[in-house]
C-alpha cells in the first residue's frame, strides 16, 4: 500500500472542497470494505477522504411524508437495527443482513456498495424496487437520480469527478404492498451473488390484484437491472396468476445479459434471474399480504 | 505391553487414556498469547517480498532487478543464481519426496516458470510496502508458453513439456521417453482378467476431481538469521522442523548442523506445511543483509503458490458376482504432480479398493505434471478421489442389486488376513465395526423423508504411519514431569502425547508439562502427518515413561535397600513386594537428590506396527432442484480410532475431516482459466464451507485396538476426509436420480446434470 493523505471533512461544503481541490487521485472512504481492499490490491490514492464526519452522510431517518433518508456512509448493521426499516422495508433488512459478514455490515455501508458499482451488489436491487432516489453532492450543488439509473457499467457510475453520494431516499411504502429480496449463493453465507432479484409489489385492498410492480435483478448484466417488462406482466393480475409470474420470469430471463466466470455460466445466471424473480415475487406478495 | 488384539479388547481402566483434561496450550491460544510465526519482531529486522510469475507457463529471458535495488529502504534482491546449484537428488521429507533440483527450481524460478505465481525474485527492505514496491519494480521479461492444465491434455504425446528432462518412469524402469508423465505404476492381485468374465454385474465410469486447497487458516511465514558465524536460525509455520532443517540445509548447502529450526504454533497445515517455500528466500536475504529477514505469505501468495492437492482423472471398474461378492475390480488412476514431478497417486491406489476383499485387482497409476502449483499432501493425500470413484461405483453395484449398502459393505468387508491389492495382508483392522456401528445407529435407523432429500453411505482407508519420533523427560521434585517432544502440535498433540507418559507413571495429564522443541532440544522427530504422531511420539512418550519407571524403581530399591525385582510399580505407586514400604511417585520425585540425582527418560522410536484406519459416513442431502445448491441435512461419521486417547480431539478430527470433505465435494477448486491463470485466489470465491454451511456432525468413536501399539492407538486425522465426497455424490443421486462424476458437485454442475436428465424445464 502506498502513503497517502487523510482527510475527514466535517460538511457536505468541505468534502466538495477537498474533492476539488486538485488533491490528486481521491479515494472518497465510507465503511472502507471494498475501499481498504482495493488498495491492498495495488489501487493507488494520494488522499483518503472520509465522509463518516459528515451528518448528512451518516444520518438515518424517516419521515411520513418524504420517507426513509439513509446517510451514504450509514453502516449496514444500523441500517437493519432501525426499527422502522425493520417493520417498513423488510427488503432492506433482507439485502443489508447478508452482505459479507456482521464484521462487513458493521462497516460496509449502502452509498458504498452502490458507488463500488459492482454488477453483483446485493444492495442496488431492493432499493431501486422501492423506488429509491439518489441524492448527489456537486461543485454545482445537488442533484437527484433515480436508483436504476446510477449504475453506467461495472465499477462505473453517474458520478462525476468532484461529486459524492450523500444520502439514499426512499419512499414511503404505499398501503397493502411489499417488497423481497433474494440472492443466490454457493454457500450459505460470505460469497458474492452468482445472481440476486428484487422486487415489490402494491396490491388493491382486497389484496388479491397486483395494482402496481417492480422487478429488479442484479450480478446478470454489467449494472443491476430494473426490468420494467417483468413489473408490467404483473400489473393488473390476481397475485396467484401463475402465468404472470411465469412471464415476469421471462421477462427477466430476457433482460439478463451475464457472462460466465468463476461465480457461474451465462445459462446458470439467466436460469437463475427467472428462478429468483418468481421467488421476489412470491416473497413481495406475502409480505404485502400481511402487511 | 500386551501383543495380541485380545489383550486389548475391553480395557477400560485405563487412568488417563480416554479422559478429557484440559488441554496444555489452552490458555495460550484462548487469549491469543501463542505467538505463531507472524507475530515476531526483532531489533533491526527486514521484511520480504517475492516477485511472482504472472504466466502459468513462460520462459524467463531476463530479470532486472537495477530499479528495485535503488529504490531508498531496498537492502537486498535475490533470484535463483543466488541459490546454491543441486545434484538431482531425492530427499525424503517423510510425507512426500522432494528433488532438490525441483525444490530449489521451485523456491525461485530455474529459467522457466511453472505456473501462476511461480516465485521469481525475492526483495528484504526495511518495511514491507517497500518491499512489495520493490517486487512491482522488477522487471521480468518473459516468453510466453503454451500452459498444460489437466493429466488428460498433459498426457498427450504432442502436449507441451514442461520439464525437458523429465522421461517417464514405468515399472520401475526408466523408459527415456520425455514426457509430462513422470511415473506409471501398478498394482495387481490375482486375474482381472477372469475377474470380470465371472462377474454378474460390471459398473464402469470415469471420474474428474478438481484441485483443492488444504484450507490452513496462518499463511506460511518464515523469519531467518544468518548470523556472522554461519549459524542460521529459522522460525516459521511447519508440520515438522526437521524436514525444513534437511530441506533448508541442502538448499543453502550447509550441514544440516548449521540450521536451527524453531516451529512457532501452527495455524494448520494438513500436509500443505511439509514442503519449505520461503525459509531459503529469508535465509539468503538475510545472509547479503546481516539482518533478519521476515516473510509472511498473503493468502493469494499461499492459494497461488503453496502446495494444493492433486486434481485427477480416475476411470474405476467393479464387478460383482451373483452371490453378490466383489469379484474385480480395476482403476486408472492419472493425478496431477503440479509444476514438478512427485504426487498422491501411489497412496490413492492404497486406499482405493481398500475396504473390500476383492480377490481380483488390477490399479495402474499415473503422476502427471501440469501447469499448476507442485501439489502437497491434503489429510490421507489421494485417498479422496479415489474413495469418490470405488464408492460411488459401489453404490450403484448396491442400486442394481437392489441391496442395503451398509449390507453390501459388511459382506464384502477386508478383514484380518484380507490382501490389499498393493501388497500387504491386514493386521486385526476394525472396518466390519465401523460398517456395523453405522447399520445399527440412530441415524440410520431414521428415515428420511421429504422431496428432493437423499441419503448416501461411503466409506473410506486410509494407511497411516510411523516414522521417527523423540522424546525426553524430566521428573520434577514436585511430581511433576516436563516432556520436551519434536512434534508440532496442530490436533492438540501436546496433550495427547503427554497422556500416554501420565499413563504409565499413573500422574494426571495435568502433572505433565509438555513442550515442542527446535531442531537443537530434541532428537530428530518426522512430520506431524501421516496420522503418526499420538500414534508414533505417543509411543516414544510412553517408552519414555518406561525408561523413567525402570530408574525409580532402581532408586526406591537403593533406599530400600532391596533388589529392583522386589520393587512393584502400580497405579502411581512404588511398593516393596512384602507390601512394608509404599512410596508414591510424587514422593519418590522429592527424594532424587538423595537417591543419585536427577531422573531424565528418553526414548526415540521408529514403529512399524501402524495400524490402518476406516471410517463410513451417512449424509443426508437436499437438493433445491432449481439451483442445483446441495443442503446438508444431517452427517454421521463413524470411524475406527484403535484407542481414542483424548475422545475430544479424536472427534474434532472426525468433524474437521468431514467439514473438510464437503467442502472439496460440494464447492472447493482452484479456478483456473484458459491461459492457466488462478482466478479465485481469495478465501471468498475458493468456497470452503462456512459454520452456516454445516450441521452438527455426529461423531462415533469405535474401537478396535491396534495391535501394533502400546495402547492400540491408530491414526485419526486423515481417514474422515476420504468418504464424504462419495457420500454426498450418493446422496445426490438418491435425491434426485443424477449421478455426479465430477468434483465439485457446484451449483451450476448439479443444476446441469438435472437438465441432461429432465430438461430445463423438467426441474421447475
Ligand atoms: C469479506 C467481504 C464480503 C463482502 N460481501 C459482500 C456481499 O455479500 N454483497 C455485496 O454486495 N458486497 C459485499 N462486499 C463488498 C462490500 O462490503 C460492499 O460493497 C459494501 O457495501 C461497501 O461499502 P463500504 O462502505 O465499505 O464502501 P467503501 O469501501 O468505503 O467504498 C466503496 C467504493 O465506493 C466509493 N465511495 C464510497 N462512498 C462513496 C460516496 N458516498 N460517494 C462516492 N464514492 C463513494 C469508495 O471510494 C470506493 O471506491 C464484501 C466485501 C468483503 C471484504
Amino acid at each position: 500500500m502506498n502513503a497517502f493523505d487523510y482527510e475527514a471533512p466535517q460538511s457536505v461544503d468541505e468534502a466538495i472542497s477537498l474533492l476539488s481541490a486538485g488533491n490528486g487521485n481521491v479515494g472518497i472512504l465510507a465503511g472502507g470494505t471494498d475501499l481498504i481492499a482495493q488498495l491492498k490490491e495495488g489501487r493507488k490514492i494520494d488522499l483518503m477522504l472520509d465522509l463518516k464526519q459528515i451528518p448528512e452522510a451518516t444520518a438515518l431517518s424517516f419521515d411520513e411524508d418524504s420517507g426513509l433518508s439513509i446517510g451514504a456512509a450509514t453502516s449496514c448493521s444500523k441500517i437493519y437495527g432501525y426499527d422502522v426499516v425493520q417493520s417498513r422495508y423488510p427488503a432492506l433488512v433482507d439485502c443489508t443482513s447478508l452482505i459479507g459478514s456482521i464484521q462487513i455490515q458493521n462497516r460496509g455501508t449502502v452509498g458504498g456498495n452502490f458507488c463500488n458499482a459492482s454488477p453483483a451488489a446485493d444492495t442496488p436491487p431492493a432499493v431501486i424496487v422501492l423506488g429509491s432516489t439518489c441524492r448527489i453532492a456537486g461543485p454545482n450543488g445537488m442533484r437527484e437520480v433515480a436508483a436504476e439509473d446510477f449504475f453506467t457499467g461495472p465499477g462505473q457510475s453517474v458520478l462525476q469527478s468532484g461529486e459524492f453520494l450523500v444520502s439514499i431516499q426512499v419512499p414511503t411504502p404505499a398501503a397493502n404492498s411489499g417488497a423481497f429480496f433474494l440472492r443466490f449463493i454457493p454457500r450459505n453465507e460470505m460469497d458474492i451473488a452468482v445472481a440476486n432479484a428484487a422486487a415489490s409489489v402494491v396490491l388493491d385492498s382486497e389484496k388479491t390484484t397486483i395494482q402496481e410492480a417492480r422487478v429488479a435483478i442484479g450480478a446478470v448484466a454489467p449494472t443491476p437491472l430494473l426490468v420494467a417488462d417483468a413489473g408490467a406482466a404483473l400489473v393488473g393480475k390476481a397475485v396467484d396468476d401463475e402465468d404472470a409470474i411465469e412471464a415476469a420470469c421471462a421477462a427477466s430471463r430476457a433482460a439478463a445479459r451475464p457472462i460466465s466466470d468463476m461465480r457461474g455460466t451465462i445459462e446458470q445466471r439467466i436460469h437463475l434471474s427467472g428462478v429468483l424473480t418468481r421467488r421476489a415475487i412470491q416473497g413481495a406478495i406475502q409480505r404485502a399480504k400481511e402487511s | 505391553m500386551a501383543t495380541k488384539t485380545e489383550d486389548y479388547l475391553g480395557i477400560t481402566d485405563y487412568k488417563v487414556i480416554g479422559t478429557r483434561p484440559i488441554r496444555h496450550d489452552g490458555v495460550d491460544k484462548v487469549i491469543g498469547r501463542a505467538k505463531y510465526g507472524a507475530d515476531i519482531d526483532m531489533a533491526g529486522m527486514l521484511h520480504g517480498a517475492v516477485v511472482r510469475s504472472p504466466h502459468a507457463h513462460a520462459r524467463i529471458k531476463s530479470i532486472d532487478t537495477s530499479k528495485a535495488e535503488a529504490l531508498a529502504g531496498v537492502k537486498a534482491v535475490i533470484t535463483v543464481e543466488d541459490l546454491p546449484l543441486q545434484e538431482d537428488k531425492i530427499e525424503d521429507l517423510g510425507e512426500g519426496a522432494a528433488n532438490l533440483q525441483h525444490l530449489r527450481a521451485n523456491v525461485l524460478a530455474d529459467g522457466k516458470v511453472l505456473y501462476h505465481g511461480h516465485a521469481v525474485a525475492a526483495v528484504a527492505a526495511t518495511d514491507i510496502h517497500t518491499a512489495q514496491e520493490a517486487a512491482d519494480l522488477i522487471d521480468v521479461e518473459y516468453e510466453v508458453l503454451q500452459p498444460v492444465l489437466t493429466v488428460q491434455e498433459a498426457m498427450k504425446e504432442d502436449a507441451p513439456l514442461l520439464l525437458e528432462n523429465q522421461t517417464t518412469e514405468s515399472l520401475g524402469e526408466d523408459t527415456g521417453q520425455k514426457s509430462n508423465v513422470c511415473t506409471h505404476f501398478r498394482h495387481e492381485l490375482g486375474d482381472v482378467e477372469r475377474g470380470f468374465a465371472e462377474a454378474e454385474l460390471v459398473i464402469e465410469r470415469e471420474f474428474d476431481t478438481a484441485t483443492v486447497h488444504q484450507g490452513y487458516i496462518e499463511p506460511q511465514n518464515a523469519t531467518a538469521l544468518w548470523s556472522a558465524d554461519d549459524q542460521i536460525t529459522v522460525w516459521c509455520s511447519t508440520q515438522g522442523a526437521f524436514t525444513v532443517r534437511e530441506q533448508a540445509a541442502q538448499i543453502l548447502d550447509v550441514p544440516v548442523s548449521q540450521v536451527k529450526v524453531v516451529p512457532m504454533e501452527i495455524g494448520g497445515g494438513f500436509g500443505g506445511k511439509i514442503r519449505i517455500y520461503l525459509e531459503p528466500l529469508a535465509a539468503v536475504l538475510s545472509k547479503k543483509t546481516g539482518r533478519p529477514v521476515k516473510m509472511v505469505m498473503s493468502r493469494t501468495e499461499v492459494l497461488q503458490a503453496t502446495g494444493p492437492t492433486a486434481g485427477s482423472f480416475i476411470k474405476c471398474k467393479m464387478g460383482v458376482d451373483k452371490a453378490g461378492k466383489i469379484v474385480a475390480a480395476y482403476a486408472y488412476m492419472a493425478y496431477e504432480s503440479g509444476g514438478f514431478p512427485g504426487s498422491w497417486a501411489a497412496p490413492g491406489a492404497m486406499c482405493i479398493f481398500a475396504p473390500y476383499n476383492i480377490p481380483n485387482v488390477l490399479i495402474d497409476g499415473y503422476e502427471v505434471l501440469v501447469n499448476k502449483p507442485q501439489t502437497m499432501a491434503y489429510r490421507a493425500p489421494g485417498a479422496t478421489n479415489a474413495a469418490f470413484a470405488s464408492e460411488t461405483i459401489i453404490d450403484e453395484l448396491c442400486e442394481q442389486l437392489d441391496v442395503d449398502p451398509l449390507e453390501f459393505r459388511l459382506k464384502n468387508s477386508a478383514r484380518e488376513g484380507t490382501r490389499r491389492a498393493d501388497g500387504p495382508v491386514y493386521p486385526r483392522i476394525g472396518n466390519e465395526e465401523c460398517v456395523k456401528t453405522a447399520l445399527s445407529s440412530e441415524h440410520y435407523a431414521t428415515q428420511l423423508n421429504g422431496k428432493n432429500r437423499g441419503r448416501g453411505i461411503a466409506s473410506g482407508f486410509w494407511f497411516n504411519v510411523g516414522l521417527k519420533s523423540s522424546a525426553a523427560a524430566s521428573v520434577n521434585s514436585d511430581g511433576t514431569v516436563s516432556l520436551v517432544e519434536g512434534s508440532t502440535d496442530i490436533g492438540g498433540t501436546r496433550t495427547s502425547i503427554a497422556m500416554q507418559l501420565a499413563e504409565v507413571l499413573g500422574i494426571r495429564a495435568e502433572d505433565v508439562k509438555p513442550q515442542v522443541a527446535d531442531t537443537d532440544s530434541i532428537g530428530d522427530t518426522d512430520v506431524t502427518g501421516g496420522s503418526r504422531t499420538t500414534f508414533a511420539t505417543g509411543w516414544a512418550a510412553y517408552q519414555c515413561a518406561l525408561d523413567i519407571k525402570e530408574q525409580l524403581i532402581e532408586r526406591a530399591a537403593k533406599l530400600w535397600e532391596i533388589s529392583t525385582d522386589d520393587v512393584v510399580f502400580d497405579d502411581g505407586t512404588f511398593s516393596s513386594s512384602d507390601s512394608s514400604k509404599t512410596l508414591s511417585f510424587k514422593e519418590l520425585a522429592g527424594m532424587l537428590d538423595e537417591t543419585g540425582g536427577p531422573v531424565m527418560g528418553r526414548a526415540t522410536v521408529n514403529p512399524s506396527g501402524v495400524g490402518g484406519a476406516f471410517a463410513v459416513m451417512i449424509a443426508d442431502i437436499e437438493v433445491d432442484t432449481e439451483t442445483g445448491k446441495v443442503e446438508i441435512l444431517r452427517v454421521s461419521v463413524i470411524q475406527d480410532a484403535g484407542k481414542a486417547v483424548y475422545p475430544s480431539y479424536v472427534e474434532g478430527q472426525m468433524q474437521g475431516g468431514i467439514a473438510q470433505g464437503i467442502g472439496w465435494a460440494l464447492n472447493e477448486e482452484y479456478a483456473y482459466n484458459r491461459d492457466g491463470l488462478l482466478t479465485n485466489a481469495s478465501l471468498l470465491d475458493y468456497r470452503m464451507p462456512t459454520c452456516l454451511d454445516l450441521p452438527m456432525i455426529e461423531t462415533h468413536i469405535v474401537e478396535v485396538p491396534n495391535p501394533g501399539h502400546p495402547y492400540g492407538v491408530r491414526g485419526v486425522g486423515e481417514v474422515p476426509i476420504v468418504p464424504p465426497a462419495a457420500a454426498i455424490a450418493n446422496a445426490i443421486y438418491d435425491a434426485v436420480g443424477v449421478r455426479m462424476t465430477n468434483l465439485p458437485m457446484s451449483p451450476g454442475e448439479v443444476l446441469k446434470a438435472l437438465w441432461s436428465k429432465n430438461g430445463e424445464n423438467g426441474t421447475a
